[in-house]
């Protein structure tokens, strides 16, 4: 785990700072210091998926109500969402950021995973604008994600590179 | 077995002021007979998302019901939204299974599990809180006003006479544009706030 790694108390905090009132989510190794996180908010539901092509219909429903639903998936759960992501993200024009775990990000762009390989040519495919954070120090991208989203009403991925940091919820 | 139009009329009776998430052949009798198009989300752009957006929308109206009607061949391709529904376990949700065994639109090629599967079991066995079946418009028609009281998630399968679309149905470009509009016209009834794009 690099000493720069994203903690996942800031990245709720950010979420917080934007608005988010559910997390809609099924856990990959990228983002579970988030999930314990999220379960640790006051402000913040949790929504577990049995599939990741769930997610993005669920927080389209979560909009509807005026509440502001953010996606934390894999790369590959992204794969398996594609027509969430055509027809209703996409299709109905909505501001939903995704959080994409990452899985075999190498910032030498030298990595055995098909996963990895494919997912900026696949967000590219469907033109969809994306954010990545490899250490604590791109935090700042998730503010430029909101933005995005909001002014253009169109779903913004933020692809995290690393895992978030373990802490302890709580701890001072 | 019950027709389309005889089973959303039945619903529609008790729909109050609930959204609606409509998708294949009874988003066209709904549409016909909706007392409320403003409340409407008409899923033609997304085969097997009603469950899941109206999960959605549920969680985030919990004061108001939300009527899911869904059809068999569409819950098959999105059957873990069950276990997603039953966790958050929304007692507001209302789930309706136009079951007619066939994929109607693309012209009445049976469903895996026709005349074998049993959603009801399925529902139950994945933790909805109450589960009913009916095969007879009266029985249904008599039993709802009662079923419409109780706390959901609640599944209601509806054995529905196959009715295929061999000129296309509702599931057009048109209805795909509709959409958007739809989503709209529904944040803007529930959200004061809201200021359309």
């Amino acid at each position: 785990m690099a000493e720069s790694g994203i903690k996942a108390s800031r990245l709720i905090s950010e979420l917080e700072d934007q608005g988010v009132t559910h997390v809609v989510t099924l856990p990959d190794s990228e983002t579970s210091g988030m999930y314990k996180a999220i379960q640790a908010s006051e402000s913040i539901s949790l929504v577990p998926v049995s599939r990741e092509g769930e997610a993005i219909p669920i927080a389209a429903g979560l909009w509807a109500t005026g509440k502001n639903g953010v996606v934390i998936i894999q790369n590959s759960g992204l794969y398996e969402s594609g027509d969430a992501l055509r027809g209703l993200a996409i299709g109905v024009s909505l501001p939903i950021v995704m959080f994409i775990g990452y899985r075999g990000y190498s910032r030498h762009g030298d990595t055995p995973d098909s996963s990895a390989r494919l997912l900026e040519p696949y967000l590219h495919l469907f033109r969809v604008p994306y954010y990545v954070l490899e250490t604590g120090q791109d935090i700042d991208r998730i503010a430029l994600a909101f933005d995005e989203a909001r002014k253009t009403h169109m779903p913004v991925a933020v692809l995290v590179g690393a895992e978030y940091e373990d802490e302890v919820i709580g701890a001072p | 077995m019950m027709t389309y139009k005889d089973a959303v009329e039945v619903i529609q009776r008790e729909r109050g002021d609930a959204v609606a998430v409509v998708t294949m052949t009874q988003s066209k009798y709904w549409n016909q007979t909706s007392a409320h198009p403003d409340l409407d989300i008409g899923i033609s752009n997304g085969m097997s998302k009603a469950s899941s957006v109206g999960l959605g929308i549920a969680l985030g109206e919990p004061d108001r019901n939300v009527f899911v009607l869904d059809a068999d061949g569409s819950l098959l391709m999105n059957l873990g939204s069950l276990v997603t529904v039953a966790t958050q376990a929304p007692t507001n949700f209302f789930h309706f299974l136009f079951q007619n065994d066939v994929y109607a639109v693309t012209g009445g090629q049976p469903v895996p599990g026709a005349g074998r599967t049993d959603f009801e079991k399925l529902a139950e066995g994945s933790g909805y809180r109450h589960t009913r079946s009916y095969d007879d418009l009266g029985t249904f028609a008599t039993d709802f006003p009662e079923l419409s009281k109780l706390d959901g998630p609640i599944m209601i399968v509806l054995a529905i006479e196959p009715e295929l679309q061999m000129a296309g149905v509702e599931q057009t470009w048109e209805s795909n544009a509709r959409m958007p509009a739809a989503f709209r016209s529904v944040r803007k009834s529930l959200d004061s706030s809201y200021i359309p794009n």
